[in-house]
C-alpha cells in the first residue's frame, strides 16, 4: 500500500512536470515548423517568465495577475527584437549559424539576466496558497492543478488558433511548404515573427506557472528548455497531441527513475532519453520517417 | 619565387614556432606565462573541435565532456592507481578516441539541430557523471594532489617548464591539423561540408570518416584533458561544463572555422579576454554571447577571413597607386 502511494506520488509530480515540458516543447516546435529553426534560446524565455514575475511582484509591488501579464509581454518583447534583429537579418542562414547565433542569443539573455538580478535563486508565491489536497494518499498542491488547468487551456487554445483561424491556417501553411505559402499570398516573415512571438509567450508562462515549486534563478533556463526539447522529440516536433504525450511521458520517466533509482541523476536520465529516442527514432514516437531532399 | 602550397604551409608554420618558441623569453616570472599556458591548452581544444566543426561541418556542444574525460582518467589512474602519468596520459588518449569512436556511429548519423542536441545531450551526462560519482571523482569538491608530468629528473612543475610542455604538444598538434588539412582526407571532409550527399555520391565514405575525425578529435581533446590534469594537479567539474563547451565554439566561430590558425586566435582571444575584463567581472558571458551573434551575422569566416579580406584589399590598394 506504501509503495503504491509513493509511485501516485510521482507519478503526479512527474505529470506536473511533463505539463510544463510539453508547454515548452511546443514552444520549440511552433518555430521549428514555421521555420526550420530549433531555436536554443526557447528555455531563457521560461526563465524570463518567473524572474520577470518576480520583479513585478516585488519590485514594483503589484498584484499577482497584472505582473504575470507584463511578464509574459515583457518576455514576448524580447522573442520579437531577438528574431526582427538577430534571426531575420542572417545572410547566410545555415543550420550551423541558425545553431550558434540561437546559442548566442541564449548566453546573451542569460548573461544579462545575471548582471540585473544576479545570481540568487527566488521563489514565486503559490497562486492560490500552499494547502495540500490528498488524492489516493498522495498529496496534490494546488500549484498542480493550476499547471495542469493552464497547459490544458493553452493546448485547446492553440488547437483552435492552428485549425480554425485564417492566421493559425496560414503559419500551418508554412510548415508544409513555405514557397507555395509565399505564391498563394502568406507573407512568410510575418509568420516566423509570430512563430517566435507565440513561442516566447508560451514558454514565459510555463516558466511563470513552474515558478512556485521549483524556485527561479537567472540560468533554469538550460535545463527547462532541454528538457522541452526532449518532449518535442519524443513528440515528434509536432504541434498536437504528440506533443503532450511526449511531455507527459518525460516528466514521468523522470520523476520514477529519480524516485525508484537515484534523485541525484535526475537530470541525467532525460538526456539519456533524448539519446536513445534520437538514436532510435529520430522522427518522434509517433511519426513515420520521411524522406530528405537534397 | 613560386612555392608550393605545402611549402608556404610550413614556412608560416615554422615562424610561428619561433615566436611562440621565443615568447618566454620576454616574459619570465610574469603571471601572463601563466595564462599562455592556458591559451596552448584551448588552442589545442579548439583546433580538436575546429577539424570537426570546420572541416567536417559536424557541430558538437559537448567536447568539453571529452576534455573532462582525459583530466579525469589522468587523475584517477596517478592518484589512485599509482600509474606512471605518461602511462596514464596514453591510456585517457586511447580509452576517450575509443568511447567516441563507439558513440560516434549513431551520433554523426543525425543532422544539423538534432546532432547539436544530442551532443550537448552527451556533454550534460557527463557533467553530471563528473559531480555524481564521487566515490570516484570527487564530486564538486574535485580531485586534487595529481602528479606532474616528468622525464627524468625535469619535472614540469613551473609556469616555464609547463609552457613548453604544453605548447611543444600544441605546436605538433598544430602541424599534424595543417597537414591533415591539406591531405586527401582533409578534402574528403571540406566535401562532406560543402554537401553530404555529393560527397557520398563521388566516392567519399562519409559515415566512416565522419566518425574517424569525431574519434581524433576527441582524443586530441583527451590529450588537452591530461595534460591540464598534470600541469594544474587539480580539476573539477565546473571545469568541463555546458559553458565550457559552448566557450570553445565561440573560439572556433571567432577565429574562422576551419582555419588551424584562427583556432589559435580565437583561443587566445577568448583565455585573454577575461584576464584583461576583471574589471567587468562577470560581464564575459554577456560578451561571449554578442561575439557569437555579431560574428555569425557580419563575419560568418571569422577573424582570419576578415584579416585575410583586409590583406587582400589592402595589396590589392597598393597595387593599384602606380597607375
Amino acid at each position: 500500500m506504501e509503495y503504491s502511494r509513493q509511485l501516485i506520488q510521482y507519478a503526479l509530480s512527474g505529470l506536473s512536470n511533463g505539463a510544463i515540458y510539453a508547454l515548452i516543447g511546443f514552444g520549440f516546435s511552433i518555430i521549428y515548423n514555421a521555420t526550420g529553426i530549433i531555436n536554443f534560446a526557447q528555455g531563457e524565455f521560461v526563465m524570463l517568465g518567473g524572474m520577470l514575475t518576480i520583479f513585478f511582484l516585488t519590485f514594483m509591488n503589484m498584484p499577482l495577475i497584472p505582473a504575470a501579464i507584463l511578464a509574459i509581454a515583457a518576455a514576448t518583447a524580447v522573442g520579437i527584437t531577438f528574431e526582427r534583429f538577430a534571426i531575420r537579418p542572417l545572410r547566410k542562414a545555415t543550420p550551423l549559424n541558425l545553431v550558434i547565433i540561437t546559442i548566442g542569443g541564449s548566453i546573451l539573455i542569460r548573461g544579462v539576466a545575471m548582471l540585473i538580478w544576479g545570481k540568487d535563486t527566488h521563489a514565486l508565491p503559490s497562486f492560490s496558497g500552499n494547502d495540500p489536497l490528498y488524492l489516493a494518499g498522495a498529496t496534490l498542491l494546488p500549484q498542480h492543478l493550476w499547471i495542469f488547468a493552464i497547459t490544458l487551456v493553452a493546448i485547446i487554445a492553440s488547437r483552435l488558433f492552428f485549425n480554425y483561424s485564417i492566421v493559425g491556417k496560414a503559419m500551418r501553411a508554412c510548415s508544409y511548404n513555405r514557397r507555395a505559402a509565399s505564391l498563394v499570398g502568406i507573407d512568410v516573415r510575418k509568420m516566423v515573427l509570430l512563430s517566435f512571438t507565440i513561442s516566447s509567450a508560451m514558454g514565459s508562462m510555463a516558466g511563470i506557472i513552474i515558478a512556485p515549486l521549483t524556485m527561479t534563478s537567472y540560468d533554469v533556463g538550460i535545463m527547462l528548455g532541454l528538457k522541452g526539447f526532449c518532449a518535442a522529440i519524443i513528440g515528434g516536433m509536432s504541434t498536437g497531441i504528440g506533443m503532450v504525450i511526449g511531455g507527459l511521458l518525460l516528466g514521468i520517466l523522470e520523476s520514477l527513475g529519480a524516485g525508484l533509482v537515484s534523485a541525484s541523476y535526475k537530470d541525467a536520465i532525460a538526456f539519456i532519453i533524448l539519446l536513445v529516442i534520437l538514436f532510435v527514432r529520430p522522427q518522434g514516437i509517433f511519426n513515420t520517417s520521411e524522406t530528405e531532399r537534397v | 619565387m613560386t612555392m608550393t602550397k605545402g611549402k608556404k604551409n610550413l614556412t608560416t608554420f615554422l615562424f610561428f614556432a619561433i615566436a611562440v618558441l621565443m615568447t618566454p623569453l620576454f616574459l619570465a616570472g610574469n603571471y601572463l606565462l601563466n595564462v599562455l599556458v592556458f591559451v596552448g591548452i584551448n588552442t589545442m581544444l579548439a583546433i580538436a573541435l575546429n577539424l570537426l566543426l570546420g572541416f567536417a561541418g559536424q557541430i558538437s556542444l559537448g567536447h568539453a565532456a571529452f576534455f573532462g574525460l582525459g583530466a579525469y582518467i589522468s587523475g584517477i589512474l596517478t592518484t589512485r592507481y599509482a600509474v606512471d602519468p605518461w602511462f596514464a596520459m596514453m591510456l585517457s588518449a586511447i580509452s576517450v578516441g575509443g568511447l567516441a569512436f563507439i558513440i560516434g556511429f549513431p551520433i554523426l548519423k543525425l543532422k544539423g539541430h538534432y546532432l547539436a542536441m544530442a551532443t550537448l545531450g552527451f556533454g550534460i551526462i557527463m557533467y553530471i557523471f563528473f559531480n555524481e560519482t564521487v566515490a570516484l571523482t570527487g564530486g564538486p569538491s574535485g580531485m586534487s594532489e595529481i602528479p606532474n608530468l616528468l622525464v627524468g629528473p625535469l619535472i614540469f612543475d613551473s609556469d616555464m617548464k609547463n609552457y613548453f610542455l604544453i605548447w611543444g604538444f600544441t605546436l605538433f598538434i598544430m602541424l599534424l591539423s595543417i597537414n591533415l588539412s591539406d591531405s586527401r582526407i582533409g578534402r574528403a571532409l571540406r566535401s562532406i561540408h560543402d554537401s553530404e550527399v555529393a560527397a557520398r555520391v563521388m566516392g567519399v565514405n562519409v559515415s566512416f570518416l565522419k566518425v574517424q575525425i569525431f574519434s581524433i578529435s576527441a582524443l586530441i581533446s583527451a590529450i588537452a584533458g591530461s595534460l591540464y590534469a598534470h600541469t594544474m594537479t587539480f580539476v573539477s567539474p565546473a571545469s568541463f561544463g555546458f559553458n565550457f563547451s559552448i566557450e570553445l565554439v565561440t573560439m572556433v566561430i571567432i577565429g574562422g572555422l576551419g582555419s588551424i590558425y584562427g583556432s589559435f586566435l580565437g583561443a587566445a582571444i577568448l583565455t585573454m579576454l577575461p584576464e584583461f575584463l576583471r574589471v567587468f567581472q562577470d560581464f564575459d558571458i554577456v560578451i561571449y554571447g554578442l561575439l557569437l551573434i555579431l560574428m555569425t551575422m557580419f563575419m560568418p569566416g571569422g577573424l582570419m577571413s576578415g584579416i585575410r579580406w583586409l590583406a587582400s584589399a589592402v595589396s590589392s590598394g597598393l597595387r593599384k597607386e602606380p597607375d
